[in-house]
C-alpha cells in the first residue's frame, strides 16, 4: 500500500490534484441528471410503494389453530394473493394474524378460505378486518416538523461556525441532492418504504451532513489561511482542500460502507431478512452518494457561490495576471539564453 | 520536562476512560440487583422479541358512530404518552370500525394499562353540595357491573331548573329530580365507567374516592374549565409556605391564556363565598368522572397555575401530568382482549443481522490495518472501548427508559462504527499531515490533535444537534432512533478524548512509532517527510521541479498553473534575499 501513502502525499503537497472545483459544470450535469432519474424512474413505476406500516391493511385473525407454524400462513398468502406481503405473528398460544397490503374484497375472500384450508379450520374461524397504519400520519407529521426545525438550526450552526452562510447552503444542497438520489433509488428498485427505510434516510440525512462539516473545516482552514498575497485563488484553495482530504473521505467512506454492506449482500442475499435489505440498502446508497457530493456538489457549490465576491475576484484576476507575466518572462529568459 | 507532560495528561485521561468504564458497569450491577427484570443483555423491540397486544374498544354509551378521526386522535394522544414513558417503540393502530391496538414490547403491568387507555378527560366544577357517600365501601371487582353513566331521574319529579341559573354556582341547577337521584345515588355505580359523560354545560353528581372507598358524594355545577385548556403539566412534590418539601405528590398544572382568564374568573366568584357559604367556596377537579380533590378556594387564582393534590404516589402524579399535557382521549375505551404475540421477525433476522455486522466488523479491521498498519490497532482498540461503553449505555437506558433495540436499531449501531471510525480517521490523517510538514512525533501527534478536534467537535456537534432535535420533537420510531444517534455520538467522542488521543500520545513516545517504523502508519519517509528539508515547512518547489518532468503531472493543467505560480514567488522572493 505504499503507492496509497504516496498517493496521499502527493495530494497533499498539491503534486497530485484532481481538479474538483475547475470541473464544477460537470458535477452539477451529473447531479442534475442524477436527480431528474430521480424523481423520473420512480413515477414512471407509479410512484413509491410504501409498506403497510404507512397504509395501513387487511387483517386476518385465525382462532383455534392446531399449529403455530408461522410459515404455513405466509406461503398460504403468497400463493392465493401473490404480492400481498404477509406478515404473521402469533397471539396467545393458539391465534395467528396476519397482516397483508390492502386487499380487493375478492382477494381477501381467497386469502380468508386459503388461510382456513392450510390450518385445517372453518372459514367462520378467520376474520377479517382492515387495520389502520402503525406508522400514521401523526409521526410522520411531527418527524417532518423536526427535520425542518433541525435542518434550519443545522443551517444556523454552521454559518455561525463558518462565519459564512454560503456554506450553509452549499451544504443543505448536497444534502437535499443526497436524500432525493437515495430515495430515488428506493423508487426506481420498487422498493417497499418501510419505517425502517425512514430510518435510513435519517441516518443518512446525519452522516451527509457530517461528511461535509468534515470537508469544510478543512477548507476553513485553508482559506483562512490565505491572506491577500496568498499564491493560490480561492477556488484553487478549496481544490487543495478538497484534494488533501480525499484520503480521509475514502477511508471514510469505505469504512462506512462496509459493515453496511456486508448487511446488504450478506445478511440479505444469504440469510434473506427482508428489514434487514431495506434499511441496509437506504444506507449503503446514502452512504456512497453523501461522501461523493461533498466533494463534489458541495464544495465547488461553496467554491462557486464565493467567487463571485469582489475581494476574491479582484485577487484571482490578479494571481492569473501575474502568472501570465510570470510566464512570459520564463520564456523570455529560455530564449535570451 | 516538556515530554513528560502529555504523558501524565494521557495517563490521567486513560484513568477517567477506566472510572467511566467501572462506574457505568456498577450501575449495572446495581440495576440488576434493585430491579429482578434486569438483565446483562440488552431488551428487545416487539419485532425482535414480541411483547403484548391490547386491543382497546371504544365506549359510546348512546350507540353513535366512532368516527375515525377520533379513533386516529385516539391513537396520537396514546402513542404520546407511551412514549412519554420510555422509548419502547410501541406500535399503535386502528383496527377496524371502533377498535385500537396497542402492542408492547414485554408485559404491560396496571400502571401501563391505565396509563394507555384511561381517558384523562379532566374538568373543573363548582360544589353545588355535598354529603356522606351512600355506599361507603365499594367493594367486589365488579368486572361485570354494567352501570349506566348517566343514571335516569325519576320521571315524576321537576327536571327542568325553575329558574334560569346565573352562573355555574346558581343553586337553581338543584331541581327536585336531580335532588331525589342525589339522593340515591350509589358511588358503586362509578366504579366501571371510564368516563362519567355529564354533558358540559349541565350539573354532574358523582364521587371522591380513596382508592376503591368512596369518601363524599358532590353535586357540581357546570363546567368551568376543560383539561383542553392546559397547556403543560408536570408533576411535583408539594412544598410549602417555607419553600420546605412535605413529601407530597402533586400535578401542577398551567392553563393556557383562555384557560387563566376562566380559572380566574372562577375563583374570584367562588372566593366571595369565603366566609357565607363553606360548599359553594370548594371547586372539584373531576377526572374521567370522578373528584380527585374538591379544595376550598383561598385566594383569587390570577396565574393560571394552579397545583392538584389528592392522594397521588410519584407514580401516579407522573402519569397524570403526562395524560393532561398530551390531552384527553376523544373517547373512552375498554380493554378487550390482552394477549402475548411473538415477534414478526425473530430470531434468525437478529442473527442475520449480527453476523453480517461481524463480518462488516472484521472487514473495517482488515481495511484499517492495510491503510494505518499498527496504528489500525488503535482504531480496532477504540471501536472495542467504543462498543463497551455502547452496551453498558444501552442497558441503562433499558433499565430507566425502557430503551429497546429494534432490527433498525442494531443497523443504526452498525452504521455508527463508520461515523465512529471517522473521528480516528481525521485525527490520524491530521497527525500524518504535521509529519509531512516535517515535525517529530510527539509534536505531530499535539498539533495533529488540536486541528482534529475542533474539526471533530463541529461535526459531532451537527449530528448531537440532529439526535436531539428528533428526540424531542418527533414520537414513535424516530424518538427511538434519535436516542441511538444522540448516544453514539456522544460516546464516539468520549472515546476519541479520552481513549484514542492518550494512547497516541503514549504510542508518541515509544522507538518503534517515534522512529518511524515502517509498520508502524507514522513513518515520516513514507509520507513524504524527507523530500523536505526538516526545519523546512511546505517547500513543494523542489519535488514540483522533479516530479514536473514526469508525463503524468505535465498533463495537469493546474499543476501547471501552480508551477508558473510557484516560479513567480520563487523569483520574488529572491530578489528580497538580494535586497537584504
Amino acid at each position: 500500500m505504499a503507492s496509497f501513502a504516496k498517493f496521499g502525499n502527493d495530494l497533499y503537497t498539491g503534486e497530485r490534484s484532481y481538479d474538483f472545483v475547475g470541473k464544477r459544470k460537470l458535477w452539477y450535469l451529473i447531479a442534475g441528471i442524477l436527480i431528474a432519474l430521480s424523481i423520473l424512474l420512480p413515477a414512471l413505476r407509479g410512484g413509491f410503494v410504501f409498506g403497510i406500516e404507512f397504509t395501513g391493511g387487511s387483517l386476518f385473525q385465525i382462532t383455534d389453530v392446531t399449529s403455530t407454524d408461522q410459515d404455513i400462513a405466509s406461503d398460504a398468502v403468497d400463493e392465493a394473493v401473490p404480492g400481498a406481503n404477509p406478515h404473521v405473528t402469533t397471539v396467545g398460544t393458539n391465534g395467528i394474524r396476519v397482516q397483508t397490503d390492502q386487499l380487493s374484497e375478492d382477494d381477501q375472500r381467497v386469502a380468508r378460505d386459503a388461510l382456513a384450508a392450510a390450518y385445517g379450520v372453518e372459514s367462520d374461524d378467520v376474520t377479517s378486518s382492515f387495520v389502520g397504519p402503525t406508522w400514521g400520519a401523526d409521526i410522520t407529521e411531527s418527524a417532518i416538523r423536526a427535520l425542518v426545525v433541525f435542518l434550519v438550526l443545522a443551517a444556523v450552526f454552521m454559518a455561525i461556525y463558518f462565519r459564512t452562510w454560503k456554506m450553509s447552503v452549499a451544504a443543505i444542497v448536497s444534502l437535499i441532492h443526497d436524500i432525493v438520489i437515495t430515495a430515488g433509488v428506493y423508487g426506481a428498485l420498487g422498493f417497499e418504504i418501510t419505517p425502517s427505510a425512514v430510518i435510513g434516510f435519517l441516518t443518512i440525512l446525519g452522516y451527509s451532513l457530517y461528511d461535509t462539516v468534515v470537508v469544510f473545516d478543512k477548507i476553513r482552514e485553508n482559506t483562512s489561511e490565505d491572506g491577500p498575497m496568498a499564491t493560490r485563488t480561492f477556488g484553487e484553495s478549496v481544490n487543495l482542500a478538497v484534494n488533501q482530504t480525499l484520503v480521509r473521505s475514502i477511508n471514510t467512506g469505505v469504512v462506512a460502507a462496509l459493515p453496511v454492506a456486508a448487511i446488504l449482500f450478506i445478511g440479505s442475499a444469504l440469510l434473506g431478512a427482508g428489514t434487514l435489505r431495506d434499511i441496509a440498502l437506504s444506507l449503503f446508497v446514502g452512504i456512497v452518494i453523501g461522501t461523493y457530493s461533498t466533494i463534489i456538489i458541495a464544495a465547488p457549490l461553496y467554491a462557486h457561490l464565493r467567487e463571485g465576491e469582489p475581494e476574491i475576484k479582484k485577487h484571482a484576476a490578479r494571481l492569473l495576471a501575474n502568472r501570465k507575466a510570470a510566464a512570459a518572462t520564463a520564456s523570455t529568459t529560455v530564449d535570451a539564453k | 520536562v516538556a515530554r513528560t507532560t502529555p504523558v501524565k495528561k494521557a495517563w490521567r485521561s486513560l484513568a477517567w476512560l477506566g472510572v467511566i468504564i467501572v462506574a457505568l458497569a456498577g450501575l449495572n450491577v446495581y440495576a440488576t440487583f434493585a430491579d429482578s427484570d434486569q438483565t446483562w443483555s440488552p431488551k428487545l423491540a416487539l419485532d425482535l422479541e414480541g411483547g403484548t397486544q391490547l386491543i382497546l374498544e371504544a365506549q359510546v354509551s348512546d350507540g353513535s358512530a366512532v368516527t375515525q378521526e377520533q379513533l386516529a386522535q385516539a391513537v396520537s394522544i396514546i402513542r404520546q404518552r407511551v412514549d412519554a414513558s420510555g422509548v419502547s417503540e410501541a406500535e399503535i393502530n386502528i383496527q377496524g370500525d371502533r377498535n385500537v391496538v396497542v402492542s408492547l414490547p414485554g408485559t404491560p403491568d396496571d400502571a401501563t394499562l391505565d396509563r394507555i387507555q384511561s381517558s384523562a378527560k379532566l374538568e373543573f366544577r363548582p360544589v353545588l353540595a355535598t354529603d356522606a357517600p351512600t355506599t361507603s365501601a365499594v367493594g367486589g371487582d365488579g368486572t361485570d357491573s354494567t352501570a349506566s353513566p348517566t343514571p335516569t331521574p325519576s320521571v315524576s319529579l321537576e327536571s327542568e331548573p325553575t329558574a334560569v341559573p346565573t352562573d355555574a354556582s346558581d343553586y337553581s341547577y338543584i331541581t327536585p329530580a336531580l335532588a331525589d337521584q342525589f339522593t340515591n345515588f350509589d358511588c358503586a355505580s362509578l366504579e366501571n365507567v371510564d368516563v362519567n359523560l355529564a354533558p358540559t354545560d349541565e350539573p354532574l353528581i358523582t364521587c371522591e374516592f380513596e382508592g376503591s372507598t368512596a369518601v363524599a358524594k358532590y353535586i357540581l355545577g357546570p363546567v368551568e374549565i376543560s383539561g383542553e385548556r392546559i397547556a403543560d403539566s408536570t408533576n411535583g412534590v408539594v412544598t410549602n409556605s417555607q419553600g420546605v418539601s412535605t413529601g407530597q405528590w402533586a400535578v401542577n398544572i398551567v392553563f393556557d391564556s383562555e384557560g387563566t382568564q376562566q380559572f380566574a374568573d372562577t375563583t374570584e366568584r367562588l372566593y366571595s363565598y369565603i366566609d357565607t357559604d363553606a360548599t359553594r367556596n370548594r371547586f372539584a377537579i373531576v377526572l374521567d368522572g370522578s373528584v380527585i380533590s374538591a379544595p376550598s378556594t383561598n385566594a383569587v387564582i390570577s396565574d393560571g397555575k394552579p397545583q392538584i393534590t389528592g392522594s397521588f404516589t410519584q407514580e401516579s402524579s407522573k402519569t397524570l401530568a403526562d395524560q393532561l399535557k398530551f390531552g384527553a382521549l376523544p373517547i373512552g375505551f375498554q380493554l378487550q382482549s390482552q394477549e402475548v404475540i411473538t415477534p414478526t421477525l425473530g430470531d434468525s433476522a437478529l442473527q442475520s443481522g449480527i453476523i453480517a455486522g461481524l463480518i462488516g466488523l472484521i472487514l473495517v479491521i482488515i481495511y484499517s490495518l492495510i491503510q494505518y498498519r499498527l496504528l489500525g490497532l488503535v482504531t480496532v482498540a477504540s471501536l472495542v472501548v467504543a462498543a463497551v461503553i455502547t452496551y453498558e449505555v444501552l442497558l441503562i437506558l433499558g433499565w430507566r427508559a425502557d430503551y429497546r433495540l429494534s432490527l433498525a436499531g442494531v443497523a443504526g449501531l452498525i452504521v455508527s462504527i463508520g461515523l465512529t471510525a471517522d473521528s480516528f480517521i481525521v485525527y490520524f490523517e491530521r497527525i500524518r499531515d504535521e509529519l509531512r510538514d516535517g515535525r517529530v512525533l510527539v509534536s505531530a501527534v499535539e498539533a495533529g490533535w488540536k486541528r482534529a478536534l475542533r474539526t471533530i467537535y463541529a461535526a459531532k456537534a451537527v449530528n448531537l444537534l440532529s439526535a436531539i432535535i428528533l428526540f424531542w420533537l418527533a414520537v414513535g420510531n424516530v424518538k427511538g432512533f434519535a436516542l441511538t444517534l444522540g448516544v453514539t455520538t456522544v460516546i464516539d467522542v468520549l472515546v476519541v478524548v479520552l481513549f484514542t488521543h492518550p494512547t497516541l500520545q503514549l504510542l508518541a513516545t515509544t522507538k518503534f512509532f517515534s522512529s518511524g517504523h515502517k509498520a508502524s502508519g507514522l513513518d515520516p519517509n513514507a509520507l513524504g517527510a524527507i523530500y523536505r528539508g526538516r526545519a523546512q515547512f511546505r517547500s513543494p518547489v523542489l519535488p514540483a521541479a522533479k516530479t514536473g518532468a514526469g508525463r503524468e503531472a505535465a498533463r495537469r493543467q493546474t499543476i501547471a498553473e501552480r508551477k508558473a505560480a510557484e516560479a513567480a514567488d520563487g523569483s520574488s522572493t529572491t530578489k528580497g534575499g538580494k535586497d537584504s
